[in-house]
C-alpha cells in the first residue's frame, strides 16, 4: 500500500541525497571516519526509505534482485583480484604497492597531524569501494527477501 | 519453582567468577602496547594513510577482511537461497 | 569500583543473553539473546584497548598526539558484520519455518517433514 504524496516526494528528495552521502563516506575512508563497511550500510538504507513509502511491487520493478546480485559478486571478485594484482609487480599477496610511488595513489606522507589529501593511501581506496559495491548489493537483497512474504498476505 | 531456584544460583556462581575477573583488569591503561606502538609510529609513512584503523583493517590485517568478506557473501547466498522454492512452483523431481 | 564500570556492563550483558537463549521458547527472542550476547564481546574488545586521555587514532586535524589502540578496533569491525550476517540467515530460516509449520515455538517443532 502506497503512503500519502507528502512522504512520497520527499523520499524522492532524499534519496539521492543518502547515495551521495554513503559514498562520500566510502571514498574518504582514508581520511575520515568511515571506510568500506560503513558507507555500504548508510547506502543500504536508501533501498530501505524506497520500500517504506511506495509498495512493494513498485520497488521491485526498479531495484532487480539480479543486478544487485551481479553487484556484490563484483565487489568480491574486484577484492580479490586487487590483492591478486600484487604478484604481477614481484611481490607477496595483498602488498600495498601503489603506496609512496608516483603513479594513480601514490604521493607519500610524512609523520604528524595534517589536513588530509585525498591522492594518497594507494590501494586502500581500490579496496574500499570493492568492500563498499559489495556490502550495499548484499544487504539490499536481504531487505528485499524478507519483505517479499508482505505481498502474499494482500498489504 | 525448582527450575527457578536452580538458575538463580548457577547465575550468581556465573556472575561471581565473572565479576572476580572483570575486577582484575585495569581500564585506561592497557598492559602490552608494542604492536600498536609501531602501528602508530611507522603506519603513516608506510601505507600513506592518515586514518589508521583503515590501514590496520586493510593494509597490516587484510586476511581477516578478506575472511569476513567471504562470510558476509556466503551468509547473504545462504539467506537467498531459502527463498529459491517458494516463489518458483513445484519441488524438482528425480527421473 | 566505579572505574572498571564498563567491564562491570559486560558481565551483566552477557549473563542476560545467556539466560535469554537457554531459557525462552521463541524463535526471535532466542535471535535477540545471540544478538545481545555478540554486543557485549564487542565492548569487552573496545574498552581493553582505551588509553587515558587518548583521542580517535586518526592524523587528519587530530587534538593530540596521544591516541588510543587501533587493532582492537579492526576486530570488532569484523565481529559486527558477522553478527549481521548471522541475524540475517536466522531470520530467513524463521520465515521459511513460519511457512511450513504454522509456528515459531520451538517446543512445537520437532519433528522432520518428510
Amino acid at each position: 500500500m502506497r503512503m500519502s504524496r507528502i512522504v512520497r516526494i520527499a523520499a524522492d528528495i532524499l534519496y539521492p541525497a543518502v547515495l551521495i552521502f554513503g559514498l562520500y563516506v566510502v571514498a574518504h575512508g582514508h581520511l575520515t571516519p568511515g571506510g568500506g563497511f560503513q558507507g555500504g550500510a548508510v547506502i543500504a538504507t536508501a533501498g530501505a526509505l524506497v520500500i517504506v513509502a511506495y509498495s512493494y511491487k513498485e520497488v521491485t520493478g526498479w531495484l532487480k534482485k539480479n543486478v544487485l546480485m551481479g553487484q556484490e559478486v563484483i565487489g568480491l571478485f574486484g577484492f580479490i583480484g586487487v590483492g591478486l594484482l600484487a604478484l604481477a609487480f614481484g611481490q607477496v599477496f595483498f602488498f600495498n604497492y601503489l603506496a609512496n610511488s608516483g603513479s594513480l595513489f601514490g604521493i607519500p606522507v610524512p609523520y604528524g597531524i595534517n589536513a588530509g589529501e585525498l591522492n594518497t593511501a594507494g590501494v586502500i581506496p581500490l579496496m574500499n569501494f570493492a568492500v563498499g559495491i559489495e556490502v550495499w548489493g548484499g544487504l539490499t537483497i536481504v531487505i528485499l527477501y524478507l519483505l517479499s512474504g508482505l505481498e502474499k498476505e494482500g498489504c | 519453582m525448582k527450575k527457578m531456584l536452580v538458575v538463580g544460583v548457577s547465575l550468581l556462581i556465573l556472575a561471581a567468577f565473572f565479576g572476580a575477573m572483570a575486577m582484575s583488569f585495569s581500564f585506561g591503561s592497557p598492559k602490552m602496547t608494542d604492536m600498536d606502538d609501531y602501528f602508530l609510529r611507522n603506519g603513516q609513512e608506510q601505507t600513506g594513510s592518515n586514518n589508521e584503523c583503515t590501514a590496520v583493517v586493510f593494509d597490516f590485517r587484510g586476511f581477516d577482511t578478506l575472511g569476513e568478506s567471504t562470510v558476509l557473501f556466503c551468509a547473504i547466498v545462504g539467506a537467498a537461497l531459502m527463498f529459491r522454492k517458494m516463489q518458483g512452483g513445484e519441488e524438482y523431481e528425480d527421473e | 569500583m566505579l572505574w572498571n564500570l564498563p567491564f562491570i556492563t559486560v558481565v551483566i550483558l552477557t549473563l542476560i543473553g545467556l539466560v535469554t537463549v537457554l531459557l525462552k521458547k521463541n524463535i526471535i527472542k532466542v535471535l535477540l539473546g545471540i544478538n545481545i550476547l555478540n554486543s557485549a564481546v564487542n565492548l569487552f574488545l573496545i574498552s581493553l584497548g582505551y588509553r587515558e586521555g587518548g583521542v580517535a587514532p586518526i592524523f587528519t586535524l587530530a587534538p593530540s598526539e596521544l591516541m588510543v589502540l587501533p587493532t582492537p578496533q579492526a576486530l570488532v569491525l569484523t565481529s559486527i558484520v558477522i553478527g549481521v550476517a548471522t541475524s540475517a540467515l536466522i531470520l530467513s530460516f524463521a520465515m521459511i519455518l513460519q511457512k511450513k509449520y504454522g509456528t515459531v515455538d520451538i517446543d512445537k517443532i520437532r519433528r522432520l517433514q518428510g
